[in-house]
């Protein structure tokens, strides 16, 4: 059951990935974005990671991807311009970016021991489990992550205020 | 439990509440037309069946063979999926709804098509995707109203989906658990008493959700979504037939999503305002009907109360709708859970 799912949800992020490159239109790519990242959530359930799963949902499928719909209606963006490109990115960028995935595969694959690992439709994290973690054992990085975030709220205000002539 | 009775349980409950969900949003709309009329001092519909009780059926008849047309200047594939967005997020919602007492049969819940760990998040997470709905069918009808009644619409939802939210929050820290069930059950004990609104001191929380459930919803006074007398219809403007009728019943299957979520999470649920003054009754049907019944009655008054204030209120303006929303409501949320966590954390 957990497999069967799995694959289907894996698939269905790879194709919505595969779609979001291919659409012609940003409001199709947009919604492919979506739809890989709703899929994302249900492989984070699968791994009994609930609340991440849901803030998943709630925060990139819900809020942040309604701005970029909301930026494309408000522009009303045409068909993309098509480019060239540079011969330079064609010839390096696909080596680069296979050999810069087989660093990460196998990093991860050699620290295997130290990180654990976890199997699909194991166990649950719920969320208290989760906020002990984040409130006891990892409080001063988290809320120094959120006045990061703060800060740059405070960049993107100054940034965007007209000057007072 | 087997995996096939699991499924087969599942299915029976989804399909059962599907239906009597979607005759309370067809009846929703009569009372609504109605109470309005009341409030207007006229009759409303009275031709159909006794009382005009027949005249959601003759609705749903009507809109349904009157013809389906298509704008030739729209964006054919986003305009036939917003109308089945929007009213598949108002159908989604009730699956974590416990609407009746905690009975089970085989270890499933009778009265709960699924109990989940996460449910107040789903039921959040299932408004946040709702807002797609509604701003893709604006901007797909390539229409100015349209657009402009979805842009609107967008940012509205994003914005008093924070406060209503955060307004959420008390409920969540005096419970401790994300579980709806778990909510409903801590607040049976003594009836009135140990509701949320009063016993647990959410009574400003309640008026916080209930302010942002009414913009969520796009209801008046909030409904400059479909402000008729400036935008004619709103984002819904180039829609006729079925799929006009689904954005209507998406509105209105919002509306008792968020009826049964104030019932839950500030008015006790299924349970009884008397608490356990009166002993439960030996009769094991009576004792399944009691909770569903007072559910009911208490989603009924939420509605009631959604349709007097379209009876009563007008429009906000649209400035004044986004700076309420920012300036006030916001900040009254967040002073609510730090009141809250306050007073959880001094008493003994």
């Amino acid at each position: 059951m957990h497999l069967a799912l799995f694959l289907i949800f894996a698939a269905v992020a790879l194709a919505g990935a595969a779609n979001l490159l291919l659409q012609k239109h940003p409001i199709n790519a947009a919604l492919s974005l979506i739809v890989v990242m709703s899929s994302l959530a249900v492989l984070y359930l699968l791994l009994g990671a609930e609340f991440l799963a849901i803030a998943q949902i709630i925060v990139y499928a819900g809020a942040i991807m309604v701005l970029f719909t909301f930026v494309i209606m408000l522009l009303n963006e045409g068909v993309e311009e098509k480019t060239h490109g540079s011969r330079v990115a064609k010839l390096l960028g696909f080596p680069a970016v296979t050999v810069f995935l087989a660093l990460i595969a196998s990093i991860i694959l050699s620290s295997e021991t130290h990180l654990g690992k976890v199997i699909i439709g194991e166990s649950i994290t719920t969320t208290q489990d989760l906020s002990a973690v984040l409130f006891r054992d990892l409080l001063l990085p988290f809320e120094i992550t959120s006045v990061l975030i703060l800060i740059a709220i405070l960049g993107a205000v100054a940034l965007a205020r007209k000057d007072e002539q | 439990m087997s995996i096939w009775l699991f499924l087969l349980l599942s299915l029976v409950k989804a399909v059962l509440v599907t239906i009597v969900f979607l005759m309370g949003v067809a009846y929703t709309v009569l009372l609504e037309r109605k109470l309005v009329g009341r409030i207007q001092n006229r009759w409303g519909p009275n031709r159909v069946g006794p009382f005009g009780l027949l005249q959601p059926l003759v609705d749903g008849a009507k809109s349904f063979l009157k013809e389906d047309m298509i704008p030739s200047g729209v964006y054919k594939p986003l305009y036939l999926l917003a109308p089945l967005i929007s009213l598949g997020c108002a159908l989604l919602s009730i699956a974590v709804v416990p609407f009746g007492g905690p009975m089970t049969w085989h270890g499933m819940r009778i009265f709960a098509i699924s109990d989940i760990n996460f449910g107040l998040l789903f039921l959040l997470g299932v408004t946040s995707v709702g807002v797609y709905g509604i701003a893709l069918a604006g901007w797909s009808s390539n229409n100015k109203y349209s657009l402009l009644g979805s842009m609107r619409s967008s940012a509205q939802m994003v914005s008093y989906e924070l406060a209503l939210g955060l307004s959420l929050v008390g409920v969540v820290l005096r419970t401790g658990s994300l579980r709806l069930s778990d909510i409903v059950s801590m607040q049976t004990v003594h009836g009135i008493a140990s509701w949320n609104i009063f016993g647990g001191g959410q009574f400003f929380a309640f008026f916080i959700y209930l302010i942002a459930a009414f913009a969520e919803t796009n209801r008046s006074p909030f409904d400059l979504v479909e402000a008729e007398s400036e935008l004619t219809g709103g984002y819904n403007t180039e829609y006729s037939s079925m799929k006009f009728a689904m954005f209507f019943m998406a509105e209105y299957g919002n509306m008792i999503t968020v009826g049964c979520v104030a019932t839950m999470l500030f008015l006790g649920g299924w349970s009884s305002p008397l608490g356990d003054l009166i002993p439960p009754p030996q009769n094991i049907i009576i004792q399944a009907l009691v909770p569903l019944f007072w559910f009911v009655a208490k989603v009924f008054c939420f509605l009631f109360l959604y349709i007097w204030v379209r009876g009563t209120l007008p429009r906000f303006r649209y400035d004044q709708l986004m700076s309420f929303g920012w300036k006030y409501l916001l900040p009254l949320a967040m002073l609510n859970i730090v009141g809250t966590s306050l007073w959880l954390a001094i008493r003994p």
